[in-house]
């Protein structure tokens, strides 16, 4: 395509000019279609058929493999958005807390319902999974503006104040001309700490850890990773120590540090509070995790929801390079030099596996990656890849800076040092919790103030949901495992309605690769639905455990090893919900068959009755 | 049971196309032999319309689409032990629930039948009329495969089902050894 800025121009190749900029912004490098595409969208509100040409011709691809990257993610949208898109998040927390009001009062003020865009293109309003703010839910985002907290009067109120033409960071945040990145950050959205633990919230001397580690060679720098026996704070807690020998001992050119920031488990936000609060301290990580292993070039992939946080993020990389501590020759140190880039996402819950953020990181649609090879053996563009959330780097550097046996003796045996703890729900005092493992989930139930919980989903919607019998149990590795969510409910929630939820989200989520996911996950969601319509039969119960082990032992990836769990650990805890609802009939006849309801529509069609079905037939 | 008494079979073909109870004189020759194992009772191969004595086994083809299917295939589970679905009309719906998938209509039943017997393209139909003779059964809102109307014991799928499945299956029921079909058993393309 002819894309030269100095040929014939008139209106209609405008629209192509811009977006061949875009791609020139970006070297037109494939690899960063994602960033062309946020560009394309935040520029003109939709990525139209013809934008997909444009974009296709500047990078050398094929017209459909742009669309496949651009109909992956929920932020990119191929029909036009409003100026202004709101998007309220779709959690079962936010909808416990007065989700459907909110969204009426948006509706009434804005004159659009949910899902539409208005006519003059002012407006969209959409639902979304989870955005991280589980603690201050009901939460919005307003392009990428959160407003928390809401209420329909507020939503009233906002909706006026955004016709009244006011942008979305006024109304978040009034007066934020005046503030740093960082402020305006915290201004908008409460970080709620709760409870300070030493490793990473408490005071954090700066870049001790890195100085401490820039005395050691890299594999001192891994022993002692591996000494203190920190594991992955994502949720599936991989020995932290191991990861960074695979990827320092693997023979190769180029190498990466990848910061996992895209935390996208419902219930889960401990990630951002780290983001606003310690960024300096997991870039150090990241830094130090460089230096293990050997890499130069780093990256930080943050979920589209917190692109909040990115001119925060952008000032703390700005800070570290121009003191010397990221970028060329690292505190003078000839020959090291490390630098990273932040990467955003655009609304894709499967971005949080690692091989599905390393395509994503590619350009590719955020697919998970064959495993074997692993990242950290082949991962972005075929070159090792470390990959660690944001959490694990800030431990990391901790350990560094205070020295294994410290953090090691911390936690249980098996789990040690402290793990940060999203609390949301049914509870007194929701928000981040820095404790050490093995602390039983009574215990927590009273520090956060709800020791009159029922139900407690541990780990968000892939962990467990626990109840009160289990209550004794510990957050550990070698019982209750948590990437950090633990949501709250009180005796009042119906449990089989959370449940319905969580199977809606993974239905959402599943990227469309492998078919048990796909497929299976339709399958236990409309399941669930035939027991809360009072329609299941006794063998549904069997069905349902049948069909998750299918999907658990044929999924590609942890997604659908792990979406059936809002079911099997139901069925295991709360059995009684599920008996309750079949219907068995004695002579075998099915009693969840109503053949009233079914001969209805052909009885007014028909305008007579049945000879069969209606008694009083004459 | 009286042990001299032979095994009592019954047979119906609900919404089927009947290609199923062909299949079952696909068995061959070996039918001679079945005849002389098992009685048959209410079957259209008997001309039998009611259950004359309470059965073992109760073979269903075809799945419900309207009133007297669900009727019929209630009165068979009431009276028969066993009840097995053949083929695939019986296990899922099969061809007539097509008419399922017209789901983006208000009213999909009678657009179903608007079509069947006014707008279609082929239809010749002089009064120009849905058939409405108060014999016939209502349709229902779907087509639904037997077992969501009443609980099935066993399924042989196909369509039709072979000969060869169908009298093998039948045997090892009747001999009280059947344990659900060896992995081999079915190969599709």
């Amino acid at each position: 395509m002819d894309v030269d800025p100095s040929s014939e121009r008139n209106d209609s190749d405008e629209p192509t000019l811009r977006i061949a900029a875009i791609c020139a912004a970006y070297g037109n490098d494939r690899h960063r279609m994602l960033d062309i595409l946020r560009d394309v969208q935040e520029g003109f509100r939709w990525v139209s058929p013809r934008s997909l040409e444009t974009v296709a011709a500047c990078t050398g691809l094929s017209r459909v493999q742009v669309e496949g990257v651009a109909s992956f993610y929920s932020f990119l949208s191929l029909t036009p958005k409003g100026r202004i898109t709101i998007r309220l998040c779709d959690d079962i927390v936010d909808r416990f807390a007065g989700l459907a009001a909110v969204a009426a009062a948006f509706e009434a003020e804005l004159g659009i319902r949910m899902g539409e865009t208005s006519a003059d293109g002012s407006f969209s309003l959409d639902y979304t999974p989870c955005i991280g703010m589980c603690d201050q839910a009901p939460a919005a985002m307003i392009n990428d503006v959160v407003v928390t907290r809401l209420t329909p009067e507020r939503a009233a109120s906002i909706g006026s104040a955004l016709r009244a033409g006011r942008l979305p960071l006024e109304i978040a945040v009034p007066g934020h001309a005046g503030l740093s990145p960082a402020e305006r950050a915290a201004a908008m959205v409460e970080n709620n700490i709760r409870h300070a633990g030493p490793v990473l919230l408490g005071p954090v001397p700066s870049d001790a850890g890195l100085r401490q580690a820039l005395e050691l060679t890299p594999t001192a720098i891994i022993d002692a990773i591996e000494a203190s026996g920190l594991r992955g704070c994502g949720g599936a807690g991989f020995s932290t120590g191991r990861k960074w020998r695979a990827a320092a001992s693997e023979p190769a050119e180029r190498r990466f540090v990848f910061c996992n920031a895209d935390e996208g488990e419902p219930g889960t936000f401990k990630d951002r509070v780290l983001l606003t609060e310690r960024a300096d301290l997991m870039i150090e990580g990241m830094t130090i995790a460089a230096r293990a292993v050997g890499a130069r070039e780093g990256l930080i992939y943050l979920r589209g929801e917190y692109a909040y946080l990115r001119d925060h993020l952008e000032a703390v990389l700005e800070s570290r390079r121009a003191g010397g501590r990221l970028g060329r020759r690292i505190h003078g140190i000839e020959g090291f030099d490390f630098d990273v880039r932040l990467q955003l996402g655009a609304g894709a819950y499967v971005c949080g596996e690692e091989g599905a953020l390393i395509s994503s990181c590619e350009g590719l649609p955020g697919e998970p990656k064959t495993r074997p090879p692993y990242p950290v053996n082949r991962g972005y563009l075929g070159f090792p890849t470390l990959v660690n959330n944001v959490e694990t780097f800030c431990h990391a550097a901790r350990i560094l800076g205070r020295g294994a046996d410290w953090f090691r003796a911390m936690g249980t045996d098996r789990s040690h040092g402290t793990k940060l703890f999203s609390v949301s729900g049914d509870c007194l005092n929701p928000g981040v919790y820095e404790l050490a493992y093995g602390l039983t989930l009574a215990e927590l139930l009273t520090l956060v103030g709800g020791e009159d919980a029922a139900a407690v989903q541990v780990g968000g919607p892939s962990g467990t949901m626990v109840d009160r019998a289990n209550f004794h149990r510990r957050l550990s590795f070698d019982d209750l495992a948590t990437g950090g969510a633990i949501i709250v409910f009180s005796a009042r929630r119906n449990i089989l309605e959370i449940v319905d939820y969580y199977m809606s989200f993974f239905v959402h989520e599943s990227c469309g690769y492998c078919t048990p996911c796909r497929v299976g996950n339709v399958f236990l969601h409309k399941a669930i639905g035939k027991f809360r319509a009072g329609l299941a039969n006794p063998e549904d119960i069997d069905y349902l455990r049948d069909l998750s082990q299918t999907i658990i032992e044929t999924s590609r990836c942890g997604l659908g090893m792990t979406s059936p769990n809002p079911i099997l650990t139901t069925l295991q805890n709360f059995p009684l919900v599920y008996s309750a609802l079949v219907k068995s009939s004695p002579d075998r006849v099915r009693a969840s068959f109503d053949v009233q309801s079914a001969i209805e529509g052909a009885r007014r069609i028909a305008r007579r009755r049945s000879t069969i079905f209606d008694e009083d037939y004459t | 049971m009286n042990e001299t008494r032979k095994p009592r079979v019954a047979t119906v073909s609900l919404a089927g196309c009947f290609g199923c109870h062909m299949a079952i004189l696909d068995i061959d020759e070996r039918l001679v032999g079945l005849m002389q194992a098992v009685e048959f009772d209410r079957s259209p191969l008997t001309d039998l319309k009611t259950f004359t004595r309470r059965c073992d086994i109760g073979i269903i083809e075809g799945g419900c689409c309207n009133e007297e299917n669900v009727h019929v295939l209630q009165d068979f589970r009431r009276n028969c032990d066993v009840l097995i679905a053949l083929g695939q009309c019986a296990i899922m719906g099969g061809l007539p629930a097509m008419r399922n998938a017209i789901m983006q209509s208000d009213a999909p039943l009678r657009e179903c039948l608007e079509e069947a017997y006014i707008t279609g393209a082929y239809i010749r139909n002089t009064t120009h009329q849905i058939p409405n003779d108060p014999a016939l059964p209502l349709l229902l809102d779907r087509v639904y495969p037997c077992s969501e109307v009443v609980e099935i014991d066993y399924q042989i799928p196909g369509c039709a089902p072979g000969g060869d499945i169908i009298f093998e299956t039948l045997s090892s029921i009747l001999a009280g050894r059947f344990h659900g079909f060896s992995r081999d058993s079915f190969k599709f393309d």
